[in-house]
């Protein structure tokens, strides 16, 4: 049985299951894993963040639930169709199939997308199906480019001839073939603009790798290509973030997972992907102490709140938050621009990358 | 020009006020300070002598009143008709064409005749408006003919004049008066409307059926809530803890008695003839000195001794309230509410008098929802409706706690579809000025007025709690009753069973007693 089908297979299995309950006069109920940060763990030996056996059980005739239940089963008619039709939407495009008005009121289905969005991770949760394999698209937001070349769909498309825009990340990256790589490592830029201008000095060409950014927190089509990469290929994975706490913890999410996507960690992580920068010593070394920008209070509680995560709980972890503590404000990749146009692309990286001045 | 007057200039110009400027004066005492004020006392002192004049005679009343604007804007025609004893045709002019005739003095009973300075002023106020007389029937039986008076005052004497006196052929109760009178006035509805001051008259008077005819047109019915007149208020003599200084020296010139202890135990309640002479020896005045020859110094010794002295309390069994049946059925009935609650507090006393306090609270129904709350203040089953700041049964229900019950509430009075009626009853009502609107605030009276409120606001709390209770139910239910036939369109989606028959056995599991929902468990839910 193909993994489609047990996606589709596992929603009908849901639906019997609360007719089941129907026709017995309980009430309705399907059990959801509890996606907070008091079910999941950090395993030390898998290196990844995991999710625990709590569930919570979710009740049609139950004010606080009976919305969110109902969104749910409306996510997954939605999948089901997707499935059966053989075709794929957008979270955003779900949303707006899930937004009706209930007939004679004046209340959605949906108001937000969170909303939806939310229900499809429950689904995911309840049917143990990825969404990609509930034929629902994450959003799309990545750039590639390197001396690789991939097949997908039948087309074949080398990364190293794409122009300025690079190649554009899909969302759904499991059919993609590999057909040469030829790469020592892979950069991964937490900005689309350092990617850009990494592009333009042809980084990727000049030191054998390739180089990927998305924009804010990676999607998930970015983090399963980071991992099949590196895992397919054996490929060191460098990571370039903002010199703050929420730099920080997208470089956490790429290397051990979210509390979020828990239950996905297998899938998506990077054990041996390594913080290149910016990192509070890179602050002194290269000279960028005039260009920090002092942290609000919403900056000092999330540094606070890294401190406590297991994943951040080693030595070496907890002197860096210090040091960032100690600095009292965030410096931006954008800095390093202050030591020459070429300063990132020409020095800083490669200097780095030599004196493997990282952190794991 | 020197711009200075001799004493015989300004002597000249000393002469007798007449009765006319010295309304003109004292208007704003007489209820007539502004042009809507005055059409309200005008419709006021009318009422005010019809139920005295019904219950008085023990006759279930009936009273029509009519408001009409007449074609000059500011002009107005106010007519009250009741079925009350009928007025004797020879006592007609004084009645209504005299200035404070047969005002009662020295007799402490529960009326309405404390309020105002009678009809007389409204006849006053409408001749100096509008020159026009006022018109005046009567009969005192079925079997006699209807008198009718043309009536005037003649403002230099005091006295009525009669303009016109004949008979009247049209339709009559078989008994009763019918006041008619023009005036310039203003109508404007709310809360001082005239409008609000009948329909609080007919509430605090649910023995009365009222009849309103508004100048809009709009005919307004107030029928009974009870059939049974109210007990009638017995007369007792003041007491002597309740009598300023003033009064007692002028009741000591007035009284019939021969001697101190006979004046005082004969003029006063609760006071013996045996402590009456322990009085005189401690003030050192002889008991049997004439009370009309005392000197001004020992009167003034006398009452110091008698206010400092212990004295019985007042009886109590003068008072009648309205009662907390017939309160509850009279807003119910004329406020449309739909939980009322009453209280009738057993009666107290403050400086003498004897009081009591009567709450009645109505919620839901017919009451406006976005609105603050409705305060109704009586006293002595007459309507209060001007200066709420300044009295005590305001100021009462500001140190309520409104939302310990539950309560919306603005400003500390009450907010949202609530109405709060205070009765205070008594021999003797402490207005804080002439004009008669606002009580004064004594600690017994505004302990009494909490203490009543408090008692009634837990009743109300328990049906609201109940309220709100089987609201939540309700609203519980619509909810599901919403996402059942979506519910069962996605099942219908997932299984292929037919939504119409999951939607039937989702309503029979709505309405299943005992169903598991751990409602408190939904909390945690899509917490990240």
């Amino acid at each position: 049985m193909s993994e489609k089908n047990s996606a589709k297979s596992n929603i009908e299995k849901m639906g019997h299951g609360l007719l089941k309950e129907i026709r017995e006069g309980k009430n309705p109920s399907v059990d959801v894993p509890i996606r907070a940060l008091s079910n999941i763990k950090f395993n030390p030996t898998t290196r990844m963040i995991e999710m625990g056996l709590n569930k919570a059980k979710r009740f049609f005739f139950n004010v606080a639930h009976v919305r969110s239940f109902v969104q749910t089963m409306e996510a997954a008619a939605t999948a089901r169709e997707l499935i059966e039709m053989d075709k794929h939407l957008s979270l955003r495009q779900v949303f707006y199939r899930m937004k009706r008005t209930i007939p004679g009121t004046e209340m959605n289905i949906v108001d937000e997308q969170e909303e939806s969005n939310k229900a499809i991770e429950d689904l995911e949760l309840i049917v143990d199906s990825p969404r990609e394999k509930l034929h629902i698209n994450a959003n799309k937001n990545g750039s590639v480019a390197g001396k690789v070349i991939i097949e997908d769909h039948g087309d074949t498309i080398d990364w190293s001839k794409l122009g300025s825009g690079g190649w554009s990340i899909p969302s759904n990256v499991e059919d993609i073939k590999f057909k040469k790589v030829n790469a020592k490592f892979i950069i991964y830029m937490e900005k689309a603009a350092e990617w850009e201008s990494m592009h333009e000095h042809r980084v990727w060409e000049k030191q054998d790798c390739v180089i990927m950014a998305s924009q804010g927190q990676a999607t998930r089509g970015v983090r399963r290509l980071l991992q099949r990469l590196s895992l397919e290929f054996n490929l060191p994975v460098y990571i370039l973030v903002d010199g703050d706490p929420w730099g920080m913890y997208i470089y956490s999410v790429l290397k051990y997972g979210s509390i979020s996507l828990a239950h996905m960690s297998e899938s998506l992580t990077i054990p041996n992907a390594k913080m290149l920068g910016m990192t509070a010593d890179d602050v002194t070394k290269y000279n960028l102490k005039r260009h920090i920008i002092k942290f609000k209070d919403i900056d000092k509680s999330r540094l606070k709140q890294l401190k406590g995560y297991d994943w951040f709980k080693s030595k070496e972890w907890q002197t860096e938050l210090g040091k960032w503590e100690k600095l009292g404000g965030k410096v931006e990749l954008a800095a390093l621009t202050a030591n020459g146009i070429s300063f990132m692309a020409e020095k800083y990286l490669p200097d780095k990358i030599k004196n493997k001045d990282w952190l794991d | 020009m020197d711009g200075f007057k001799t004493a015989e200039q300004m002597a000249a110009e000393q002469r007798e006020i007449s009765v006319a400027e010295f309304f003109e004066k004292n208007r704003h005492l007489l209820g007539f300070d502004n042009p809507s004020k005055s059409v309200l006392t005008v419709v006021k002192e009318a009422i005010d002598n019809s139920l005295d004049a019904c219950e008085e005679a023990g006759i279930l009343p009936e009273i029509t009143i009519k408001i009409r604007q007449l074609e000059t804007d500011d002009r107005f025609k106010i007519s009250v008709q009741d079925n009350g004893p009928g007025m004797p045709a020879k006592q007609i002019p004084m009645a209504f064409g005299k200035l404070l005739y047969g005002s009662k003095f020295y007799k402490m009973r529960q009326s309405r005749g404390q309020q105002g300075i009678g009809i007389s002023a409204a006849l006053l106020y409408s001749q100096l408006t509008t020159g026009k007389p006022a018109t005046i029937r009567s009969r005192t039986d079925a079997k006699h003919k209807i008198v009718e008076f043309q009536l005037r005052m003649n403002t230099a004497k005091n006295e009525p004049t009669v303009v016109k006196e004949g008979e009247y052929e049209g339709s009559f109760p078989d008994t009763g008066v019918y006041v008619e009178m023009e005036l310039e006035g203003k109508y404007r509805k709310g809360r001082q409307s005239v409008d609000e001051f009948i329909k609080q008259t007919a509430v605090a008077n649910p023995v009365a059926k009222i009849v309103y005819y508004a100048p809009d047109g709009e005919k307004v019915t107030y029928s009974r809530a009870t059939d049974k007149l109210p007990k009638k208020a017995k007369s007792i003599l003041p007491h002597p803890h309740g009598v300023e200084l003033g009064v007692f020296e002028r009741m000591s010139k007035n009284t019939k008695s021969r001697t101190v202890t006979a004046f005082l135990s004969n003029d006063f309640s609760r006071v013996s003839s045996q402590s009456a002479r322990e009085f005189c020896k401690l003030s050192k005045v002889s008991p049997d000195t004439d009370p009309k020859k005392l000197e001004p110094h020992d009167i003034e010794k006398l009452w110091r001794t008698i206010q400092a002295a212990k004295i019985m309390k007042p009886p109590l069994d003068c008072l009648s309230p309205i009662g907390e049946d017939v309160l509850e059925k009279a807003i119910k009935k004329d406020l449309n509410a739909e939980f009322v609650a009453a209280i009738t507090r057993p009666p107290e006393v403050y400086r003498g008098n004897p009081f009591g306090i009567e709450v009645c609270i109505g919620y839901g129904g017919g009451l406006p929802l976005n609105e603050a709350g409705e305060m109704i203040r009586i006293a002595n089953r007459v309507p209060l409706l001007y200066e709420p700041s300044s009295c005590a049964i305001m100021k009462a229900m500001k140190t309520i706690d409104w939302g310990h019950y539950k309560l919306q509430h603005e400003n500390k009075l009450p907010f949202g579809p609530i109405v709060v009626l205070v009765h205070l009853y008594s021999t003797w009502i402490p207005y804080t000025s002439e004009s008669k609107e606002a009580v004064d605030a004594y600690p017994e009276i505004l302990k009494e007025i909490r203490l009543a409120l408090q008692d009634c606001l837990r009743k109300i709390g328990k049906y609201l709690a109940g309220q709100r209770r089987r609201q939540m139910e309700s609203k519980r239910q619509s909810l599901f009753e919403k996402y059942i036939p979506e519910f069962a369109y996605t099942m219908e989606k997932l299984t292929g069973e037919k939504k119409e028959k999951i939607e039937t056995d989702l309503k029979k599991l709505l309405h299943k007693e005992g169903l598991k929902v751990e409602e408190d468990v939904g909390k945690e839910q899509r917490k990240e």
